[in-house]
């Protein structure tokens, strides 16, 4: 098919059992913005990393501009002209811009003449596409917008006539996004190939031509974009899974166990990551939050269970009043009766080299009946963790094993026995399923529903909405570091909550 | 070419890689000792014959370990921590400063058993006192323990030799040694001129060591946090404070080096008296993978190697004491920084055997 | 011209220009091997390898440059020979952190305790004397140039040359922008399609060039030949000077000219009573150049940043 920059024909990869892309065929054409938009997991990411050479297919062919081409390395995909703009700036911060282009590309052995050739280069194309940044500008000094214009000006500076941008927005203010979205479209006018990667519908509808919806590592929709709408782009990402029917007792809501008003959050730059966050748990339910990941949910975890301490705003549990002046640590919340499963069990929820045993009372070390005189009792731990492991079902039941070596699964089982076990009064879980075989997921399902049912207070983040829908009694749904809307769920409205989820409503 | 990190049985990992590391430098060193025109089989017999071929030769081996197990748990415990403690030179240095100073002061008037205890104490305390800068500036400041600790091991040596010239050296002495210990601060000899009663606070601080990593909080909270410290905070550690006292406790340890030497042996303060034996703690713990059990028997090792060096320098004279130095340099290279060089090979014949 | 120059360089001590002209002398002299060692220390921090083992290269490079230099009569077989040998520990270190990503400090620390034995092993098996090497005469080494008793030789001006050259290699040369670039963030250099390993490499074989040229000249140019340990922490110096010039090439070598100033006053200042603190410990002196690094590195005196990737083995995900 001419008039397509990139043709990709049964392009398939897998990563050990994940079979993250599934036999993709798809073309683009030429001079257009192609928007592929999916949930996480979709595959968005890796098919684009196949085509910018990061991974290898493991079957499947690549055309570009109709030939046929092996790319192994991002120095192949940028000699086909394909250039990637990630979401991580490849960028090195004491170095200026202009260094910063040159890299790799210096054209000869002393700077001077490379750099004078690359200067004028760039007035060239500050030109020609209406990107203007400071050459001695260091980018350090940048704001992230202006960062991002060097980080598509090194592609054309390589000559690339094909970008890829993988959730450009995710780093931007709105007007930084706009501003985007104008060069985008002066890059079309200029005849340059544009693929977006994102989950944002409104960024489709408002910038692109053609789009492709991934579900599961297959494309099952394509569209122009002037004939779809973000109703049906909701749907189709989201797609009409089989709920996972849980029997529920009704809800039984108690008295509020954890209040948090006006949090607020932001990083070492001052760029905001939580904003305006006011949310109550009540003993005895559910509460969901759902969103695509990195809109704040993580960093909502880590204040709630006392890790970061909030900029703005004040956390309340067990008659402890935590804010920016008075911060709090996870050792403390536990003493409140507030527990935390960890997003990610392997860089927190579980110390890999340790033995399960001790994994089992990680947090907890220093309670009895573990340690007594200053003591560690490893006997009663080891009989404890037996406990655990009987009655969280984590196979093998072998105390003494290493915590790295039982299944993602088991893992997960274990560090959900051991915040659970001891009857916490609010209960904090981060995508308690990723990862996690079937039996287990379900297994995890009902525990958590009889922590409930106990009066327990419950926050489930996760970025399944369908698990949010089967275990939550309300939704909260984020977006951008704010809640953007709450459903009672037995009211919620799949497709409403996936457009708020998209930031589309 | 590059390593793959396939794991490999428990057993192989503990045992046989760092078996396979000794064997390594051991071969290293044989060839050296070929190269200069020695008969590596015939040096090997003298030195273990010179080791522990007499109760004299065990005495003096077990002397030398008993320094190197101080600094080779010094070093342990603070890797357990995720730190590397390369300043038990300093730290060692100075807690003998710190025992000296107070037995020079009260071992004319305490009676042994108060002494003694507290030249101990003395030791242990200056010893993490030393330690506790480095700890502070990189626990509060960011600052790289590494480079803090190697520039306090100067700092060391400076104020030593200040102090020693112009303050502690004995009236009409030559030499920079301050006077003799009094009876009191001295601890009675075991076995031999040399092996003294020291050895059982160090096996006795093995003991210690072994029970406050794996069976305190603390001690668990400080293994948590060397391997992962994301999960350490998750679980409410405080990083900063478990940083100065795994650094200080490392300090602690090393200073005891001042038990065996100036109470047990020279029984005077003097310059130098910890030489070396601090980096060479680095090699005990790496080959003694950072456990009590490890370590000693890494210490006996180089004890063996030490007592057996110094025969062999006697005998062969081409070879010096100094050969003992570059084993234990080849065993911090082989055991520290190439230890995953057999993994590999492992790997494959591992695979091999599976099929 | 030659007898005019030894004329000026008679000690005069109550004249001022000589003693300004002999304390230059003798800084100059302390420093060309910190200097040396710091521009190679350099190379290799910047392109995120941590090298603790500049000690270690120096001194072995300081035996075999006397060893060869005895044994062929030449000094400049002595200089080649402690470049090779300079090279083969940098090798080794290259070979143990960039090839098999081992622990950056633990293998300094190896190749310092591995240089310190063998040199005095291998000294002792072919000198017989102790760990020394015997006594150089003057053809089998590098001699003052210009200055009789200032010790002018031609290691002290390549000392000198060498800073502005290697500012110039990282600032104005294709090599330098990359060495720059791995050293804080070999992920972008990776991602330009430039080889991380092959850069590190040939840091760390610069740094082995630069160091076997100190431990030349600490063995057949500043002094008569080896004797065991001579390097006597001048390598540590040497890395302090590196990051209290804040990992640049022009700071460098003025901490390494304040610390060889510090080290010849230290001698003079025996014994001299500065007013209100009373006679000044010569140690205190001694101890000042690490002191001032550790003072550097607690943020007291300004802010030195190393280069954002040093000490960190740079692992591949595909």
């Amino acid at each position: 098919m001419t008039g397509s920059a990139i043709e990709l024909v049964g392009v398939d990869k897998s990563f050990g059992s994940v079979h993250a892309v599934r036999g993709i065929s798809l073309a683009i054409a030429r001079g257009s913005i192609t928007g592929i938009v999916g949930e996480n997991g979709a595959g968005k990411s890796t098919l684009m990393s196949v085509l910018y050479g990061l991974y290898r297919a493991d079957a499947g062919e690549i055309r570009v501009d109709g030939k046929p081409v092996q790319i192994t390395s991002p120095r192949d995909a940028i000699a086909h002209g394909i250039g990637m703009v990630h979401q991580h700036f490849m960028l090195i911060d004491s170095f200026t811009v202009l260094e910063n282009l040159v890299l790799g590309a210096e054209g000869g052995l002393l700077l001077a003449g490379g750099m004078a050739a690359a200067r004028a280069e760039l007035a060239r194309l500050a030109r020609e596409y209406d990107l203007a940044v400071d050459p001695e500008a260091r980018i350090a000094d940048l704001s992230v917008g202006e960062q991002q214009r060097v980080e598509i000006l090194k592609v054309l500076f390589r000559g690339a006539r094909i970008l890829i941008l993988d959730e450009p927005s995710a780093v931007l203010t709105p007007q930084e996004t706009d501003r985007l979205f104008r060069i985008l479209a002066t890059l079309r006018e200029r005849g340059v190939t544009v693929v977006l990667i994102t989950h944002k519908l409104r960024e489709i509808m408002a910038v692109t031509d053609h789009v492709f919806v991934m579900r599961q590592g297959q494309v099952v929709a394509e569209r122009r974009t002037k004939e779809t709408d973000t109703h049906e782009l909701a749907e189709l990402m989201i797609g009409r899974k089989v709920r996972l029917k849980l029997d529920k007792a009704a809800l039984q809501q108690g008295a509020p166990l954890l209040s948090a008003t006006g949090i607020g959050l932001v990083d070492a730059r001052g760029l905001p990551l939580l904003q305006d966050i006011t949310l109550e748990l009540h003993a005895g339910e559910i509460v969901g939050i759902a969103g695509v990941s990195g809109n704040g949910q993580s960093e909502l975890l880590q204040v709630l269970s006392g890790i970061r301490p909030p900029s703005r705003g004040a956390v309340r549990v067990g008659g402890l009043e935590v804010d920016a002046n008075y911060p709090t640590d996870p050792a403390e919340m536990r003493e409140r009766g507030v527990a935390h499963v960890p997003e990610d069990r392997l860089r927190e929820g579980i110390v890999a080299p340790f033995q399960a045993a001790e994994t089992s009372i990680l947090g907890y070390q220093d309670k009895p009946p573990f340690s007594r005189n200053y003591l560690l009792d490893n006997g009663v731990v080891g009989r404890y963790c037996a406990g655990l492991m009987e009655q969280f079902d984590v196979r093998p039941r072998a105390p003494t094993l290493r915590s790295s070596n039982f299944s993602g699964g088991n893992q997960q089982k274990l560090v959900l026995g051991r915040e659970m076990v001891r009857e916490p009064k609010v209960l904090l879980v981060g995508q308690p399923t990723r990862g996690v075989d079937i039996g287990a997921i379900e297994f995890i399902h009902r525990e958590l529903v009889k922590a409930r049912d106990r009066g327990c207070a419950v926050l489930v983040v996760s970025v399944e909405l369908d698990e949010i829908l089967s275990l939550a009694d309300r939704i909260l749904v984020m977006f951008a570091g704010r809640i953007v809307g709450e459903v009672e769920a037995a009211r919620a409205d799949e497709g409403a909550i996936g457009l708020m989820m998209a930031g589309a409503s | 070419m590059s390593p793959s990190r396939k794991p490999l049985p428990a057993w192989a990992d503990l045992a046989l890689v760092p078996l396979i590391n000794i064997a390594l430098a051991f071969i290293t060193i044989g060839i050296i000792v070929w190269l200069i025109g020695d008969d590596p089989f015939q040096a090997l017999k003298l030195l273990v014959i010179g080791a522990v071929g007499s109760l004299d030769a065990i005495g003096y081996t077990l002397y030398y370990a008993t320094n190197f197990i101080f600094t080779g748990l010094a070093v342990a415990v603070a890797f357990h921590a995720g730190l590397f403690n390369i300043g038990g030179e300093g730290q060692a240095y100075i807690g003998g400063l710190g025992c000296g100073l107070v037995i020079l002061a009260f071992d004319k008037v305490l009676p042994a058993w108060a002494m003694v205890p507290l030249g101990i104490v003395a030791a242990a305390l200056f010893g993490a006192a030393w330690a506790a800068v480095p700890a502070w500036l990189q626990a509060w400041r960011g600052s790289h323990i590494v480079i803090t600790t190697i520039m306090m091991n100067f700092v060391a040596s400076a104020l030593m030799v200040y102090m020693m010239v112009n303050v502690l050296i004995a009236p009409g002495s030559m030499t920079p040694q301050s006077r003799g210990f009094a009876p009191s601060g001295q601890l009675p000899a075991l076995m031999g001129p040399t092996l003294n009663y020291s050895i059982v606070l160090a096996l006795a601080c093995c003991v210690l060591v072994w029970i406050f990593l794996w069976h305190t909080p603390w001690g668990f909270a400080l293994r948590a946090m060397g391997h992962n410290r994301a999960a350490a905070i998750y679980a409410g550690t405080n990083l900063k404070r478990m940083t100065m006292v795994a650094i200080c406790l490392s300090g602690a340890l090393a200073g005891l080096v001042a038990t065996n030497e100036l109470m047990g042996v020279q029984h005077r303060l003097l310059l130098d008296f910890q030489a070396g034996y601090g980096f060479a703690g680095i090699a005990v713990a790496l080959m003694g993978r950072n456990h009590p059990l490890g370590v000693v028997l890494a210490a006996l090792l180089f004890g063996a190697l030490q007592q057996g060096g110094a025969e062999l320098a006697f005998d062969m004279p081409d070879i010096t004491r100094e050969t003992v130095v570059t084993i234990q340099g080849l065993v911090i290279l082989f055991s520290g920084a190439l230890e995953h060089l057999p993994r590999p090979w492992l790997q494959t014949l591992f695979s091999w055997r599976s099929r | 011209m030659a007898a005019d120059f030894v004329l000026l360089a008679e000690p005069v001590m109550d004249d001022p220009g000589s003693i300004v002209f002999l304390l230059s002398a003798a800084t100059l002299r302390l420093a060309t091997p910190l200097i040396l060692s710091a521009m190679g220390g350099l190379f290799s921090e910047r392109s995120g390898i941590v090298d603790v083992g500049l000690e270690g290269k120096m001194l072995m490079a300081a035996f075999f440059a006397a060893a060869a230099s005895a044994a062929s009569g030449s000094a400049w077989v002595g200089v080649a020979a402690a470049i090779a040998a300079s090279e083969v520990l940098a090798l080794l270190h290259g070979f143990a952190c960039i090839t098999w990503r081992g622990n950056q400090v633990v293998s300094g620390v190896a190749i310092n305790i591995l240089a310190a034995g063998l040199t005095v092993v291998l000294g002792n098996a072919w000198f017989h004397q102790g760990g020394q090497t015997p006594a150089l005469d003057e053809s089998q080494r590098l001699m003052p140039l210009f200055f009789r008793n200032a010790g002018d030789n031609i290691l002290v001006y390549a000392a000198l040359l060498s800073v502005p050259v290697t500012w110039w290699i990282i600032e104005r040369m294709r090599f330098g922008l990359r060495l720059r670039a791995v050293g804080e963030m070999p992920l972008a250099v990776d991602a330009a399609g430039i080889s991380v390993g092959w850069l590190r490499y040939r840091a760390v074989l610069l740094c082995g060039l630069m160091s076997g040229l100190a431990g030349a000249y600490l063995s057949i140019a500043q002094n008569a030949g080896f004797s065991r340990d001579m390097t006597a922490g001048q390598g540590f110096i040497a890395l302090a000077a590196i990051i209290f010039g804040k990992w640049r090439p022009f700071g460098a070598l003025g901490a390494c000219l304040l610390f060889g100033l510090l080290d010849s006053i230290a001698i003079r200042l025996q014994g001299a009573v500065v007013p209100g603190i009373g006679e000044v410990p010569v140690q205190l002196i001694q101890a000042l150049p690490y002191l001032l690094t550790i003072f550097l590195l607690a943020g007291f005196i300004g802010h030195a940043v190393a280069p954002r990737a040093a000490g960190l083995p740079y692992e591949k995900e595909h």
